[in-house]
């Protein structure tokens, strides 16, 4: 079974091992663990040094934005949202792949999550960081986002809980606090893991304090997997209601091509396609630079396609929808955009997105392509980009023709705005690399768990009787 | 399985759990090597009696809690029930906020519109929920943090962590005897079977919350965070770039300006400019005797007398005092003006009256024009009227 290779013929009635070669138990740990016990490789400073660049560029064009001001962006009226918020509810999506795979499929007993749970889980909160940053900066003056909560002032004045903006906030931070946590449960046993393996005495005083104590009791065992399964289905509906509320910031508006009723699926879709295709792009390079492929196989990487296969027919059943229900309402202003979106000034990224998301996924119909993991990293990218065009071309095109042709107005993005984006990924992979490197990026003690003879068969017991 | 009682050696007394020295001894830890043989040893270890044990594995194994027969366990009522209660606050609080503290008008809506707070209501559940369960999982139900337990950092703890499948009996069960426990595990098939100690002390916080380097490290976190909060919100957020927002290219009242040969950056109106809601004052320069000509425009309302007695006891009472006698709070400070109930000031006009309020008195009184419209002056003469009537009722009787 374990000897399976690509070219030969599959029998596909029996699953694939989980985990490939049915390693020992020490043997899970030993390759989670080394890339935290030893020195890190030259690739690795190489890495971290593309992505500390990157991070620094942002901080320049943070700096400049904060000391000069918004105007050192390119928004102006009537597009008073764009890179900002483009970059916000893209960091968002990303994120929602990590609970997908987390939660969701943790519910519905899908065991090869294990080997990609814990690195899409983290992603989440790396990209939730970089989303949150935006809402932040694009205040011009971020020491004042207190102002956002519902705090007693001397003013009087209460937040208004009719705003999206304001669910925007409680939604996005509900969401960072809990998919921390559900990581950082699950990080617990790890850390203990580490704490008995590390033979360093600062590391062990780190990883000590952070598993608690830890004890791998089977008592304790009993009520956290009780706990993870509530979480799991705490956040799963979480993660749905928050990229439909991110969709409600447009939505609830009356701008053409933002006030439709098809937001939140589309965006909640939008969200785990985008996701899917960051967690793929960075899995096929972590398993490459920490040789992890017995554990994150081919076919974790063939299932994923298959989801975002699936998930691309449903943001093209949007793209679908959007032009029809314009022409079928007979709403001239509506109708304009569509055309506008189409053969406008930013035509090109328009249909960019939609080669990007609907006609290149099409490719992973075929189980060749699934299984090639250069290709599949090339598509990855792809939708990457294509998903972030998405999210520009729904915000700026929509304001970019107001009601008013007086009004009109060609968004370019600035030095600044272009800046703080590649920050942004600066600031998410340098996370990710540092998180490779003091964290256990594969769940030690779910994967042992899923290896072959991990849980006893009854016919076992009864020898024993 | 039963263990045949004549192989073994007569009960030990159960003083031996102490040994020589401070040491106590906190139980016997088998360490297995497969999941089936410590599923089996859990099931013995229950119909032997014990109930002070515990099966450790480096992952949870399906069917050691029926093994163990464990309860199900109900932490998932805490997650009900701090959800709701989470969700119910929102509701109750955006009511509050929105319709009673802060009445919110938006678009004729009702004060309380509540489609707009589903979606933070189901939030705030969540919140509450996820935070509760992970506190009381980890706080209640697995009494963490804690790193004192005996059993850490023992060789048992890293094979449990590692690779092996461990089980350990307490020595406070009451069927706990050193050597019957022993052989039992052994039996079981038990790789190794080792006794744990641990010294009293470890089990108290007292050492470790006294020890003065922890309290020197709490010292220096709480002067370093408070400093630092200090520095950014006091002096940080004043300085540049922090302030340069705030610092715009625009003219303040009252300041200097290159632009206007005047120098002054505010603009004097136009002459004639006549203010919004304000009447020109006829008689700008004390002209005298033009108190007869001007006669009190509106009537003595109770609303009339309200407004006057307001701003009387604003503008007026720190000199005049309360009740127009004169007896300055101010004594000492200012010129003591006269009583209000002297009698030429008693049966002077109306006229007089605002014609003092607006241009002030021979330089002793200040005009208050600017502080006190035109029609809140005449409220404060009735109200002046009603004092001096209030204070000489004789005379009001002689009137009549």
């Amino acid at each position: 079974m374990s000897e399976v290779s690509y070219g030969e013929v599959i029998d596909y009635t029996k699953a694939p091992p989980l985990v490939e070669g049915n390693p020992t138990l020490s043997k899970i740990d030993e390759s989670i663990a080394k890339p935290m016990e030893k020195f890190p490789s030259r690739k690795y400073f190489m890495a971290l040094s593309v992505t500390l660049t990157m991070l620094l560029i942002g901080a320049v064009a943070l700096g400049y934005t904060f000391y000069y001001g918004i105007g050192m962006w390119g928004n102006n009226i009537p597009v008073g949202w764009a890179f900002d918020i483009t970059n916000f509810v893209f960091w968002i999506g990303i994120g929602h792949a990590g609970t997908l795979i987390s939660a969701v499929l943790f519910l519905f007993r899908q065991r090869w999550r294990t080997g990609i749970a814990r690195f899409a889980e983290a992603m989440t909160i790396f990209a939730v960081m970089c989303a949150g940053l935006f809402p932040l900066i694009h205040l011009g003056r971020p020491w004042y986002a207190a102002f956002v909560f519902p705090l007693p002032t001397q003013h009087g004045v209460w937040i208004n809980w009719n705003s999206p903006l304001i669910w925007d906030v409680f939604a996005v931070s509900t969401y960072f606090t809990v998919s921390l946590m559900f990581w950082y449960i699950g990080l617990i046993p790890d850390l203990a893991t580490m704490r008995d393996r590390t033979t360093n005495k600062f590391k062990k005083m780190i990883y000590s304090v952070l598993s608690m104590g830890w004890r791998f009791s089977n008592k304790h065992w009993q009520h956290y997997e009780k706990v993870y399964v509530i979480l799991a289905g705490l956040a799963t509906p979480l993660v749905l209601s928050v990229h439909s509320i991110v969709s409600f910031d447009f939505a609830v508006s009356i701008l053409p091509g933002w006030h439709t009723t098809i937001f939140p699926p589309y965006f909640v879709a939008g969200a785990i396609f985008s996701g899917f295709g960051m967690v793929m792009t960075a899995l096929i390079i972590v398993r490459k630079v920490f040789n992890l492929e017995y554990i994150i196989t081919a076919d974790h990487l063939d299932k994923m396609a298959k989801v975002t296969l699936v998930v691309s027919m449903m943001v093209a059943y949007a793209y679908v929808l959007e032009p029809f229900i314009a022409w079928y309402s007979g709403d001239p202003v509506d109708w304009f955009l569509v055309l506008m979106r189409a053969t406008g000034h930013y035509a090109f990224g328009f249909w960019v997105m939609v080669s990007c998301n609907v006609f290149i996924p099409q490719l992973l119909w075929f189980r060749k392509i699934r299984r090639n993991i250069g290709v599949l990293f090339v598509i990855s990218l792809l939708i990457n980009v294509g998903m972030w065009l998405e999210r520009y071309i729904i915000i700026v095109t929509s304001l970019y023709r107001d009601f008013l042709p007086s009004s009109w107005h060609i968004y370019v993005p600035t030095l600044t705005d272009f800046g703080i984006l590649i920050g942004s990924f600066g600031l998410f992979f340098t996370l990710v690399l540092l998180f490779a490197r003091t964290l256990p990026v594969i769940s030690m003690s779910e994967v042992k768990g899923v290896t072959e003879g991990a849980h006893p068969s009854h016919h076992l017991g009864a020898e024993h009787e | 399985m039963r263990i045949p009682h004549i192989i073994l050696v007569p009960n030990m007394s159960k003083l031996e759990k102490t040994q020589s020295g401070r040491k106590l001894l906190y139980g016997l830890t088998a360490i297995f090597d497969s999941p089936e043989k410590l599923v089996h040893a859990a099931e013995t270890v229950v119909k032997e009696g014990y109930k002070d044990y515990d099966a450790y594995s480096p992952y949870p194994i399906h069917g050691l809690d029926t093994a163990m027969k464990l309860k199900r366990s109900m932490i998932g009522v805490v997650t009900l029930v701090v959800g709701l209660t989470g969700g119910t606050l929102l509701v109750l609080f955006t009511w509050w906020t929105n319709s009673i503290d802060y009445p919110l008008f938006i678009g004729g809506k009702p004060l309380f519109s509540w489609p707009s707070y589903v979606p933070l209501t189901f939030e705030m559940t969540v919140l509450f929920g996820a935070v509760s369960t992970v506190t009381a999982l980890l706080v209640v139900w697995l009494g963490l943090p804690r790193n004192s337990h005996p059993l850490q950092d023992t060789e048992f703890m890293k094979k449990v962590s590692d690779d092996k499948f461990g089980l350990a009996i307490e020595a406070k069960d009451a069927n706990f005897d050193e050597r019957q426990t022993k052989y039992l595990l052994e039996k079981l098939g038990a790789v190794e079977v080792d006794p744990v100690y641990y010294e009293a002390r470890e089990l108290t916080l007292k050492e470790t919350v006294l020890d003065p380097k922890f309290i020197g490290a709490i010292v220096v976190v709480a002067v370093a965070v408070s400093g630092a909060t200090y520095f950014g919100f006091n002096k940080m957020l004043l300085m540049r770039p922090w302030s340069s927002l705030n610092e715009q290219a625009k003219v303040l009242p009252e300041t200097k300006s290159e632009f206007y040969p005047d120098g002054f950056a505010m603009r004097p109106p136009v002459k004639g400019t006549v203010a919004r809601g304000e009447m020109p004052y006829r008689y700008a320069s004390n002209i005298p005797g033009a108190e007869k000509y001007m006669k009190n425009p509106i009537l003595p309302t109770k609303r009339v007398m309200l407004v006057g007695q307001r701003d009387f006891n604003i503008y007026c009472s720190p000199c005049h005092g309360y009740f127009a006698e004169g007896d300055s709070r101010l004594q000492g400070q200012f010129p003591v003006p006269p009583s209000l109930h002297i009698d030429s000031l008693v049966t002077a006009p109306d006229g007089l009256y605002y014609e003092v309020i607006t241009n002030g008195f021979q330089g002793v009184m200040p005009s208050y024009a600017r502080q006190i419209p035109r029609d809140e002056r005449w409220a404060i003469i009735w109200y002046i009227r009603a004092l001096q009537k209030a204070q000489n009722p004789g005379e009001v009787a002689e009137a009549k």
